[in-house]
């Protein structure tokens, strides 16, 4: 007892070697995260500094690149943002209804084998490189049924991608939807898949747009695909069934970064002008604008997109 | 609170994660419901949530329904989460939940259909190229599909070389952040933190590619030719320029906000108790990070390293934007070479040649492989968990 009187229980404070390594922590984890501040500010500064000039032009949004040459300024990037849109228009209509029925079936019905291969077989899915789904729909679409590049393999490609980013967030938000209500709604003798579709879904509503929006967000951007299914065209190609050649985004980008080191190269002492006559010095190359320039409307896109997944999710009324 | 437990208190589902948070009684929101309204919840202080639509009026309970038999005779009340269909096996099932029913095991099926495909897929293309491989398919460091002589093997040593090179770069600067955003940083400025390291997931990998190759790897050159100072035959110059190491750093880049958001992840759901039990006890803060927040998240770090070992084994267009292609073999670091998926992007013009094509698909059926393995790993760490906690 006497023990408990003797000393006012004083908290001393952390010294010497134990004081040194607190602070050393809290230094090196301040500069993680500083450290990884830079690649991110640095990239994004690259592409709006270089990207800005080009996209602010009035025609950008609005022509494409059909016979523009290296060596002239202008052209625009509609013909790419009309074969991402499509690719991913077709992409996301195939892949919404099957992931939101998977998500569905393993938060509502899943039980037994099924669903746990089905778990397992999502899980795979996730881990597929995207260069191995366009390799795969390129021996099924392409060696096996003979059929050509196209557009539409890409959307079937990113499908591959896609579905299993929607399956999570669907499973997710489903299971975040409290029991009580479709206990009620049993109650009323309300039909299960009713229930469902009346109740559930749209409770989970503004987190399934979210995944939804998340998935479309990461495959606008995927190239692989694109690089083994589809061929790039310099040209605005509506129909994504047709001719094999469509451009996209991401294949632009590779396009006039190509033209940028086969054409330009430094050592050349002169170019041909309109005339096919010598003129020296080498030609002016647009070709970099252009690239950091579709790359600057790709990242607006991406981000575009994930802000609105962003806004849409702050509105779930769900909280976990 | 006896006289609340009603019997709707089976249904509920386990209370939340943390054993401090009380167990949620759903007994009184049932009082006040009525039959004929809108769904009205007022439970446990969550927020209220609403049905999107109005509960039709022309389902309410009929008399007769399977349903109704099932709660007033009995009195027990349906499994959670089973609907009125398989509650009783008295009645008979409605067509609609047999239609949906099969449409969403239907999708299941789909996708598992689609993965076996993917499979088979790549082992019945690829298998006649590899019989008419003139080289050993496993041992061999030549890729040449055109000329059907083609090895993975230094395909698969750069694969694997530029991703552990990626992890061990990214995987401390990872933990590093996702402790500064739930250790350090005050709660204002967690989030926006959380937000930037999330903005660095969204960008596309080709924008990686071309700032790698024309940013990064030009100012990792004076870096590569210090490093290359050290001893071993990994650190001798080669070509210093679109080399390993340089797509290393970039896939490290990628990578960076997968590790951090799954660590970010489970060191938030450290217990509270394990925190403050450490700070009682006059740990710094740093000693109770190491006794308390990193052995309760050690296998989800794990796990989180796994997914973005993955993620930068498949890796594409960046690795192919940022290394210079140099064929043959060489335990280098400095110097260039093909992974994988950067060696079937390069040869996506060959396609047009099947029996080339098959040795591509080859090369992408060994990187499903290895991603496969590497995401097994990463489910199983995460499944082990789930058993002792």
């Amino acid at each position: 007892m006497s023990t408990m009187t003797t000393a006012a229980p004083t908290f001393a404070k952390a010294r010497g070697s134990r004081k040194l390594k607190n602070n050393l922590a809290t230094v090196l984890v301040s500069l993680a995260f500083a450290l990884a501040l830079i690649p991110l500010v640095w990239l994004l500064w690259t592409v709006i500094s270089k990207g800005a000039k080009v996209i602010f032009h009035g025609d950008w949004w609005t022509t494409d690149q059909s016979g523009i040459a290296n060596d002239v300024a202008g052209g625009g990037v509609f013909h790419a943002i009309v074969g991402t849109a499509e690719q991913v228009a077709i992409c996301t209509i195939i892949s919404v209804p099957v992931a939101v029925l998977v998500g569905v079936y393993l938060v509502e019905y899943g039980r037994g084998p099924l669903a746990r291969i089905t778990t397992f077989m999502v899980d795979i899915m996730t881990g597929i490189p995207s260069i191995v789904a366009a390799l795969f729909i390129y021996a099924l679409f392409v060696t096996t049924l003979g059929g050509n590049r196209a557009g539409w393999l890409v959307s079937l490609a990113l499908v591959i991608l896609m579905i299993p980013v929607i399956v999570r967030t669907t499973e997710e938000m489903l299971r975040l939807v409290p029991n009580e209500l479709r206990e009620a709604s049993y109650a009323l003798g309300v039909p299960k898949w009713k229930t469902i579709v009346r109740v559930v879904i749209p409770t989970a509503m503004s987190g399934l747009i979210t995944g939804v929006v998340l998935g479309i967000a990461r495959v606008a951007g995927e190239t692989a695909p694109l690089l083994i299914l589809v061929g790039y065209a310099r040209n605005t190609s509506w129909n994504p069934f047709g001719s094999g050649y469509q451009g996209a985004l991401p294949t632009m980008i590779k396009d006039q970064f190509q033209n940028i080191n086969t054409k330009a190269s430094g050592s050349v002492g002169y170019h041909l002008n309109d005339k096919g006559e010598r003129v020296a010095g080498a030609a002016a190359n647009y070709a970099t604008d252009r690239m950091w320039g579709a790359a600057l409307t790709l990242i607006i896109i991406v981000m575009t997109l994930n802000l609105i997944a962003r806004l849409v999710g702050r509105r779930n009324k769900i909280t976990s | 609170m006896p006289e609340r437990e009603t019997m709707t208190d089976r249904l509920q589902p386990p209370a939340g994660d943390s054993p401090i948070d009380p167990p949620r009684v759903g007994g009184e929101t049932l009082h006040e419901r009525r039959a004929d309204g809108p769904l009205v919840h007022g439970d446990s202080g969550q927020d209220i949530v609403e049905p999107g639509a109005p509960i039709d009026p022309q389902v309410r309970p009929v008399i007769g329904s399977a349903q109704a038999l099932a709660i007033d005779l009995s009195e027990t009340p349906p499994i959670s989460g089973a609907g009125p269909a398989t509650s009783s096996g008295t009645g008979r099932v409605r067509i609609g939940d047999r239609v949906f029913g099969l449409m969403t095991s239907g999708a299941s099926l789909f996708v598992i259909l689609v993965v076996l495909l993917v499979g088979v897929f790549l082992v019945v293309k690829s298998v006649p190229s590899i019989a008419d491989d003139k080289l050993n398919f496993l041992t061999a460091t030549e890729f040449d599909p055109g000329n059907l002589r083609f090895g993975i093997a230094a395909l698969l040593w750069v694969t694997v070389v530029i991703s552990i090179i990626a992890m061990i770069v990214a995987v401390p600067i990872a933990i590093g952040i996702a402790l500064f955003i739930t250790q350090y940083a005050p709660k204002r400025l967690a989030r926006p933190v959380a937000y930037v390291v999330d903005l660095l997931a969204a960008i596309p990998s080709i924008i990686y590619g071309i700032w790698g190759y024309t940013e990064l790897a030009p100012k990792l050159e004076p870096v590569q030719r210090l490093l290359s100072h050290l001893p071993g035959p990994l650190f001798a110059l080669k070509f210093p320029t679109g080399t390993i190491f340089d797509g290393a750093l970039v896939l490290a880049v990628m990578v960076l906000p997968i590790v951090t958001a799954i660590s970010r992840d489970v060191f938030e759901r450290t217990p509270r108790a394990n925190i403050e039990a450490a700070l009682a006890l006059g740990a710094t803060r740093w000693e109770m990070i190491r006794m308390a927040v990193l052995p309760y998240g050690r296998a989800g770090v794990v796990s989180g390293a796994m997914l973005g070992l993955g993620r930068a084994l498949g890796e594409t267009i960046a690795v192919y934007f940022v290394l210079s292609t140099v064929g043959g073999f060489d335990t280098s670091i400095f110097r260039g070479g093909s992974t994988f998926a950067s060696a079937i992007a390069l040869g996506s013009a060959e396609f047009n040649n099947p029996k080339a094509t098959g040795a591509y698909i080859a090369a992408g059926l060994v990187l499903f492989l290895l991603t496969f393995v590497v995401n097994a790993a990463a489910r199983a760490v995460v499944n082990r968990r789930k058993d002792f906690v």
